[in-house]
């Protein structure tokens, strides 16, 4: 009895996804998947809907048309949340707590990944020692690493990164690339959206080309 | 991915921790509820004449009034802050109901503001001369209907969050939901003060909460999954 | 597919609901305001006085339907959202924005004769009277939904948010108006109601049923003048839009 060569079902796949807003057509319909241990690029100006699409398959925004499917099954809400960790434009972080706290708080709600701890988190991503500052006192960029602690954190194979190096110096885009890296290697996928070419995780990619309103995709 | 995920009673817990620990580090923010209470108590008692009798006539329901508006104005902090800052997104993509989120979210609201309110009820009682008798009838209403004016507050908090300035457009929103509750709630101590039995109203008031904890949070979490479009 | 169905699926469509809203305005305004103008004229000249309230009763005639329609109107705007919130059809979003402004209207002309109804019985021009509190309710309600509505940006999210207000809306009107007629139970007694004690003559009822037929053909045709226009503002910039401004035919059917 030989095992079936049966490949396993890519971990987000889209079909005929189409999002308007007040009529106007933001993207669509767009057709593309995500396999564990791929990273998909998604570029395109200012305006192109990358943004959109992040939150669409996130699951904040409802297409007017298409499906998405995770591990080859549709992604009702229960299943989606427990599948993607989505890093957007607002870091989430309550301005009166430290950073931990907020950390913990995020933990309670979204999970754990097991094995890992928020002080170890926040040793990974170059804020130790900064567990009792609140949030209103750090950067930018510090606040952009603390996401990014909460990201290492989750349990979701699945990472959507809406602009992750946004706010952040090169040792920060390093430490991003370094963290696709590692969950990639880990079976996981991720999905990054940038303004052009000039940061990306130096891992197997796929490029996804939104323009203004006719799209492409490039394998 | 082995995981370690929250269920309902964990996510309530980390929420409630939450809430508790913002509580504390903005503390002097308690009372502002149960001061315009005690304004309104008193423009109330400057308007009407400071005589015992009229303002007697008038207490339940100006201690009504007073705590539903404080409730009001209350409601703007309950989802603006984390619409701002990028929570209610987090909420959204937890693998909790966003109902369930909003329902605890709105209970620690009524906690931190609508609690004080009731504490510092008796005292402004006495400042509006209420008979004595009323008092018992009065903190049980507000004790049933604060929570359900939270939940149905809720309901319209959501359906603005996204908004700037929506100040009177949120009172007018609120206003028919406050309705019944109003009616019921001052109505029984004015049953009281009749010689009539309040318990009826009480026990509709409390009918009444027991919907809304189902119905509300369910409403609450549509209308923010439409405001945050 | 049910050729009713199909119908349906068609008139989804912009154009085509443009067409139908467009051929059957008209009509519909036409025969309410001949309907109207036939109830009108029983009330006022057929129907003979009251022997109890004398001429002033005859705004009745004029304060049922309308007070019949606002209530209607409301409970069809939360039917219609419901729709649109669950099968996200783009015409329900507008029916039931459109049916806002037409019921706030109806409700407006229900105060109105009420109060100028109850002058004569109360002695004065407004009296807590039960049904029309509730009426002063329904209006803030429509204006809550009016006003939720041009207070979002995006038409799609503010129809449905102000769609789910209407619904909360229809859900808890029953429960206002218990709540109002208990509190008017407990505070003044016996009001005098404006319908008075003994059921209407059936030489009395006929103007009324002219009034209410006429009334909702009225609501027909300005709900779909309404909803067009709205139609017409949402498309706008859409080929179809374009032809029909500059007077281009547009193929039929």
């Amino acid at each position: 009895m030989t095992p079936t060569d049966r490949p396993a079902p890519p971990l987000l796949q889209a079909r005929g996804l189409r999002f308007a807003r007040n009529d106007e057509p933001v993207f669509g319909p767009l057709d593309f998947s995500v396999d564990a241990g791929e990273a998909l690029l998604v570029q395109g100006d200012n305006g192109a809907g990358k943004t959109t699409l992040l939150r669409v398959l996130a699951g904040l925004l409802r297409a007017d048309a298409g499906e998405v499917d995770i591990d080859g099954e549709r992604a009702r809400a229960a299943r989606r949340s427990r599948a993607i960790a989505y890093l957007g434009h607002l870091p989430g972080l309550k301005a009166d707590l430290s950073a931990l706290e907020n950390l913990n708080f995020l933990c309670g709600l979204q999970g754990r990944r097991r094995g890992q701890v928020p002080e170890s988190a926040m040793a990974i991503v170059g804020l130790a020692g900064y567990e009792d500052t609140l949030a209103r006192q750090l950067s930018a960029g510090q606040k952009k690493r603390l996401s990014l602690a909460r990201l290492w954190l989750s349990p979701a194979p699945l990472w959507l990164l809406d602009e992750p190096y946004a706010n952040l110096d090169l040792a920060g885009i390093e430490l991003v690339n370094r963290m696709v890296q590692a969950q990639l290697r880990a079976g996981g996928a991720a999905l990054v959206t940038t303004h052009g070419a000039y940061a990306a995780p130096p891992v197997r990619t796929r490029l996804l080309m939104l323009e203004r309103p006719i799209l492409e995709t490039a394998a | 991915m082995i995981a370690v995920l929250p269920g309902l009673p964990g996510a309530a817990r980390a929420l409630m921790l939450r809430d508790l620990r913002l509580l504390w580090r903005r503390r002097g923010d308690a009372f502002q509820p149960a001061l315009f209470a005690l304004l309104v108590v008193v423009l109330f008692a400057l308007a009407l004449g400071g005589e015992a009798d009229t303002l007697a006539r008038v207490a339940g329901a100006v201690l009504w009034l007073a705590v539903l508006l404080a409730g009001l104005l209350a409601l703007d902090t309950l989802f603006r802050g984390d619409a701002e800052d990028g929570s209610l997104e987090q909420w959204m993509l937890a693998p909790v109901p966003l109902g369930w989120l909003v329902a605890v979210r709105t209970f620690m609201h009524w906690a931190t503001t609508a609690l004080p309110l009731l504490l510092a009820t008796p005292f402004l009682a006495e400042l509006m001369h209420l008979p004595r008798g009323q008092l018992p009838v009065l903190m049980a209403s507000l004790a049933l209907g604060t929570p359900l004016l939270s939940l149905l507050g809720a309901v319209v908090a959501a359906l603005t969050v996204g908004m700037r300035r929506s100040g009177i457009l949120v009172a007018l929103l609120a206003l028919p939901l406050y309705v019944p509750v109003l009616v019921f709630g001052a109505g029984s101590v004015a049953a009281s003060a009749q010689g009539l039995d309040p318990i009826g109203a009480l026990l509709l008031l409390g009918a009444g909460l027991v919907v809304a904890l189902v119905l509300a949070p369910l409403a609450a979490a549509a209308a923010i999954r439409i405001a945050l479009n | 597919m049910n050729p009713i169905v199909r119908w349906f699926h068609k008139l989804g469509s912009p154009p085509y609901f443009d067409r139908f809203a467009a051929r059957w305005a008209p009509w519909a305004y036409g025969l309410g305001l001949l309907v109207m103008l036939w109830g009108a004229y029983g009330a006022l000249f057929v129907v003979p006085a009251d022997y109890q309230q004398g001429d002033s009763f005859r705004i009745l005639y004029i304060h049922v339907p309308s007070a019949w329609m606002s209530l209607f109107v409301f409970g069809l705007m939360a039917f219609y959202a419901a729709i649109a919130l669950v099968w996200r059809i783009k015409l329900c979003e507008i029916l039931a924005m459109a049916c806002a402004p037409i019921g706030a209207g109806f409700t407006l002309i229900t105060l109105a004769t009420g109060s100028i109804w109850g002058k004569p019985m109360w002695g004065t021009w407004w009296d807590w009277d039960p049904r029309l509190t509730t009426e002063l309710i329904l209006l803030f309600l429509y204006l809550g939904v009016i006003g939720l509505y041009n207070a979002i940006d995006d038409r799609r999210a503010a129809a449905r948010a102000a769609g789910l207000l209407a619904i909360v809306g229809v859900v808890l009107l029953p429960v206002i108006r218990y709540s109002v007629v208990w509190w008017n139970s407990l505070h003044q007694g016996q009001t005098i109601r404006l319908f008075g004690e003994s059921s209407m003559d059936p030489s009395m009822v006929q103007p009324l049923i002219w009034m209410i037929v006429g009334t909702k053909l009225w609501f027909i045709g300005a709900l779909l003048a309404r909803a067009r226009g709205d139609n017409l503002r949402r498309e706008n910039g859409k080929a179809w839009v374009a032809a029909l401004a500059t007077g281009k035919e547009t193929p039929a059917r």
